[in-house]
């Protein structure tokens, strides 16, 4: 396609242009290892005396500890090692804390409240993997089993149980000003308004589980210069040595990490579970850990796909245009953040789909419930919603009486048109696929259709920023303290009323810029600029405090540990307990290391063999 | 904890080892043994990663208690070359991308062999029935079956 | 600590039963307990007794050896009119393993080869000679101390027998239900047609309902339209991740429909 620019100054000795790859075999580098039946995956690694470490797990979906019983295990045959939550040094955790990103919310062995059925709880680390589960099946856990959530519209209801004490109200905080991810293009409401006609449609897509061949695991051993190997299937090994570093307070440079031959993973892997557990396992123990999981373990506790629901408003013209859409999103992030409050960030910058539409807002929640935490999955923050707006481009079709291919070839981007997140759209592409399309399909579609291109007829007006009204409705706790509508409409509790408007700016910033288009005294931070990982980084704008959040009071025994419960006696702080705060929440301070990341051992009478000094 | 001996021929070879009261052949095979090639998908018999052939059928070993196998020979992937000589199902595999993360190829090959051993001249749908024990969840199964039906006609040329 | 205890006969093996004892056949359902820690046995008690792959065939009846493995059964000749229940369990390796006694344990949503035992009229010979309807046999296999031996079915002609397994993967996967009829005619009428279902409820279960709808008439559309109405009557599904109660109520009729109008080879 001529349309399409590649990036040559960038990959200009990378490949050929004259691609002719597709429909044919390639022979892969690692395949003979596959047919031989050699390929290294993690448990393809022998070590004598090697234990087996497996995890007491949450019966409920939500439950207060009051007590862990571990003595008849602990006599048990084999048993070699019970790992407590106090045994973790560092035992709170967010996966995206490596880019700094959210709140820590997550313990590794969970010891005051289980959030989701299946959480880990207690580990035993045995010679048998037999013996470490008959003896988890001997660990009485005294639970207080608290009223669960399950559906992210009811966890957003303001007596709704707290699943996830860090986030007390069952939303993830964008931005520290929103309890969700906005977008603001243009003025909806005004063009439904004129719009000929409106189309809403509800589309819902539950948790799809990776389930890959290779359960999810690791292998960790003591080496010989006092490092710790582990052997992974993770997808993610820098993701995986960064936060066992984090999680067992140690400095990365005594941990050997080799992993790249996986088994099946397609981003059920990433969540980096089992490499601290293992290295915790191996350092407690001197011995060589094995942690994975079996099946029933990989499709209940193993993180999915999140289930969205998406709820899109679309208004038109009797012509088939789309002047407006409006969506509203739900992400199930389960008990905990993972990468949902990500992808809802990735999935914001994709809005309103492939289309030019000159007026787009979108509220979109991360949402707390008693459900398995969800992560990553091939195209995950992209899957659903785009599922859901060819659904209702569909809709949309039928209700104009228009054929479904022309209005799409009508309504996509062209080459110079503005995206809803203020970038320029290049190398489009929809209008020639959904011709190529029509064609292999024997779809007619018009001459006039037939004839357009994405090269064609963009830009200009359409390359405008418009009017853009915004809106501070949605702030962090208010809809503790009464039910505000979800949706962008701006029709809750608060004014309806448009705060401010900006001026129209041609938007011409490079990748990674991340300037929002919008006068600074306005209350629009949070508008999406960026979707790459580095743009979460930036700072919000500060906002003009018009509307301070509403008090949040929490009660006091939602956030103090059960009496006699094992994080009383837990050696280094225990999970901070969420900000009670009458004020807007305060930015919790990052986890930093002791010894960050440093190469070799300082400690008196470690071994000299450390990495650092070998490579002198 | 006593241990059973158990002797039987693994890819030809006479075998020895004491096991585990309990202890499944898939276990026995990679960790006493050391035959890495049988893989672990669920310990169930659902996604026949585990498949080996005894006395020449495909059994899912992570379901074969240890202690049965006396006497008998089982055959897994680590024994299916010939040297350096790949087995023909090896090499279409590899030719015809029938493998992506390859974790359940080493099932797909033996639940492959037994059939072609039984039926040197399958159809397409005797090579869907013969793998419908295994799982793949990356490939998508098109390749797997076209490479089968293409080993199954070179190895048909090379006898006759 | 677990034991394997092997014994020459099926008699021996039944008199070494006991207390935390459990009695192995193909490993399919014994093996997948143990790797999940969920034993509640210390010793495995087996046999490799010949007597229970024995096949005879009489008159009416035929008799199969509860160590019968699926693959038995599709390699025997006499039990052709079985080979499509057998080829619906499982791939070949474990039908190479998987016995038909331990179908008949095999919990829900497992265990259609029973369905299809159910709906020929079985019954459940043990080790020590006595025998049991299998519906009676459903509703106290859990706490079964005997050893089945075998189990004695209907010998159907013709096209008197059918079976179809429904499940959501291609070419095959668990049930989101199984069915099998056996629909003897004299006379041109149906005389005590047997119908049962698997995954329906938690054992194989009759349609009783159906069968009475049937009993006496033409396998006519209007008589098969009476039958699978009454099926809410006798099934109140359970859900699970394959199917919820609901959805296996609603398409329940409709597979019966097509089994008893068609054969059921959709």
């Amino acid at each position: 396609m001529s349309s399409i620019e590649f990036r040559k100054d960038l990959f200009a000795d990378e490949r050929d242009d004259a691609l002719n790859e597709i429909g044919k075999p390639t022979i892969r580098q690692d395949i003979l290892g596959h047919v031989t039946g050699r390929s290294p995956y993690f448990d393809d690694h022998l070590f004598d005396g090697l234990l087996h470490l497996r995890c007491v797990r949450s019966p409920h979906h939500h439950a207060r500890i009051r007590a862990i019983n571990t003595r008849a295990a602990q006599s048990m045959p084999g048993v070699v090692r019970i790992i407590m939550p106090q045994d973790v040094p560092n035992n709170l955790n967010t996966l995206l804390a490596l880019i700094g990103f959210g709140k820590d919310d997550e313990a590794l062995l969970q010891g005051n409240k289980v959030a989701y059925q299946g959480e880990a709880i207690v580990a035993v680390v045995a010679e048998t993997e037999l013996q470490a589960r008959n003896a988890c099946n001997a660990i009485q856990v005294d639970y207080d089993v608290l009223p669960h959530v399950l559906d992210v519209e009811e966890a957003l209801l303001p007596n709704a149980p707290v699943v996830n004490e860090t986030y007390p109200n069952n939303t993830f905080d964008y931005h520290e000003l929103y309890d969700h991810q906005k977008l603001r293009f243009g003025d909806t409401q005004k063009a439904f308004a004129e719009a000929d006609h409106i189309v809403e449609g509800q589309y819902q897509m539950s948790p799809i589980e990776q389930a890959p061949t290779e359960t999810c695991g690791a292998i960790a051993a003591p080496e010989t210069n006092d490092r710790y190997v582990c052997y992974t299937s993770t997808q993610a090994l820098f993701f995986s040595l960064g936060t066992t570093a984090k999680l067992l307070d140690m400095p990365s440079s005594r941990m050997h990490f080799i992993g790249g031959t996986v088994g099946g993973g397609f981003g059920g892997k990433v969540d980096s579970l089992h490499e601290p557990l293992a290295v915790l396992g191996a350092r407690l123990t001197g011995r060589p850990v094995k942690y994975s999981y079996d099946r029933a373990e990989e499709m209940q506790v193993g993180a999915p796909r999140g289930a969205e629901r998406w709820r899109i408003k679309d208004g038109l013209l009797s012509d088939g245009r789309i002047i407006a859409r409006q969506f509203t999103g739900f992400f199930d992030s389960g008990a905990y953040t993972r990468l949902s409050s990500y992808a809802i960030i990735k999935g914001t910058g994709h809005l309103p789909g492939p289309y030019t539409i000159p007026n787009v807002s979108s509220n979109v929640y991360c949402v707390y419930t008693n459900r398995t935490p969800a992560t990553a999955m091939r195209g995950f923050g992209i899957t659903g919603v785009d599922f859901s707006i060819e659904c209702h481009m569909d809709k949309v079709a039928e209700t104009v009486g228009m054929n479904p291919i022309e209005l799409r070839i009508l309504n996509a981007y062209r080459d110079g048109d503005m995206k809803a997140h203020r970038r320029t759209a290049k190398n489009c592409a929809l209008i020639e696929c959904a011709q190529v399309a029509a064609q292999k399909a024997n779809w007619s579609i018009e001459p006039q259709y037939a004839a357009m291109s994405s090269l064609q007829g963009g830009g200009a007006e359409r390359a405008q920023i418009p009017q853009t009204v915004i809106d501070d409705v949605g702030k962090i706790g208010a809809r503790k303290h009464n039910a505000i509508e979800t949706d962008p409409a701006t029709n809750g509790t608060i004014s309806s009323k448009p705060s401010s408007t900006v001026t129209p700016v041609h938007a011409t910033q490079a990748m990674g810029d991340s300037v929002a288009p919008v006068s600074n005294s306005a209350p629009v931070a949070n508008v999406i600029a960026a979707t790459s990982p580095a743009a979460m980084n930036v700072p919000a704008v500060p906002a003009t405090h018009g509307q301070t959040p509403p008090p949040q009071t929490f009660t006091q025994s939602a956030t103090s540990p059960p009496a006699g419960a094992p994080s009383s006696q837990a050696p280094r702080p225990s999970p901070a307990p969420p900000v009670v705060s009458t004020d807007a929440p305060k930015p919790v301070e990052p986890y930093r290391p002791q010894q960050p990341f440093s190469r070799g051992v300082k400690r008196p009478g470690a071994s000299p063999f450390v990495s650092g000094t070998r490579r002198r | 904890m006593a241990k059973t001996p158990v002797q039987f021929t693994l890819n030809d070879k006479e075998t020895a080892v004491f096991v585990d009261g309990g202890a499944n052949l898939l276990d026995v095979l990679r960790r006493v043994v050391g035959d890495l090639s049988p893989k672990y998908g669920c310990g169930q018999g659902t996604c026949g990663t585990c498949t080996v052939l005894i006395d020449g059928e495909p059994r899912l070993s992570c379901l074969t208690l240890a202690e049965t196998v006396s006497d008998q020979s089982i055959e897994t992937t680590g024994g299916l070359a010939d040297g350096p000589d790949l087995h023909p199902l090896q090499r279409v595999f590899m030719e015809q991308f029938a493998a992506q993360c390859g974790y359940c190829t080493p099932g797909m090959l033996m639940a492959a062999k037994a059939l072609l051993a039984r039926n040197p001249n399958p159809q397409r749908e005797d090579v869907i029935e013969a793998i419908s024990g295994n799982i793949c969840r990356c490939t998508g199964y098109e390749p797997i079956i076209d490479a089968i039906l293409d080993a199954a006609g070179e190895m048909r040329g090379r006898v006759s | 600590m677990i034991t394997v205890e092997s014994y020459a006969s099926i008699n021996e093996a039944a008199s070494a039963m006991g207390a935390r004892a459990t009695y192995m056949a193909g490993g399919t359902l014994v093996m997948r307990t143990l790797n999940y820690g969920e034993q509640t046995f210390e010793r495995i008690v087996r046999t490799n007794d010949k007597t229970l792959k024995q096949i005879s065939v009489h008159a009416d009846r035929i008799t199969l050896g509860a160590g019968l493995t699926m693959s038995d059964v599709l390699n025997a000749r006499d039990l052709e009119f079985l080979a499509p229940v057998a080829r619906s369990i499982g791939g070949p390796a474990v039908r190479n393993m998987a016995t038909i006694g331990g179908n008949l344990f095999a919990a829900h949503p497992y265990g259609d080869f029973g369905v299809a035992l159910l709906a020929l009229d079985g019954q459940v010979q043990f080790a020590d000679g006595s025998q049991e309807d299998m519906e009676r046999f459903y509703a106290t296999r859990n706490t079964q101390a005997a050893l089945v031996s075998s189990i004695s079915i209907a010998r159907p002609s013709g096209s008197d027998f059918r079976y179809a397994k429904v499940s959501r993967v291609k070419p095959k996967g668990v049930s989101v239900l199984s069915m099998a009829a056996w629909l003897p005619i004299r006379a041109g009428r149906l005389a005590q047609p047997r119908i049962a279902f698997g995954a329906m409820a938690a054992t194989p279960q009759r349609a009783r309902n159906a069968e009475q709808a049937l009993d006496g008439g033409a396998l006519g559309p209007t008589e098969i339209q009476t039958a699978v109405g009454t099926l809410d009557r006798d099934y109140q599904p359970p859900d699970d991740a394959l199917a919820s109660s609901w959805y296996r109520t609603q398409v329940a009729p409709v597979h019966l429909r097509r089994l008893l109008a068609d054969g059921g080879h959709a």
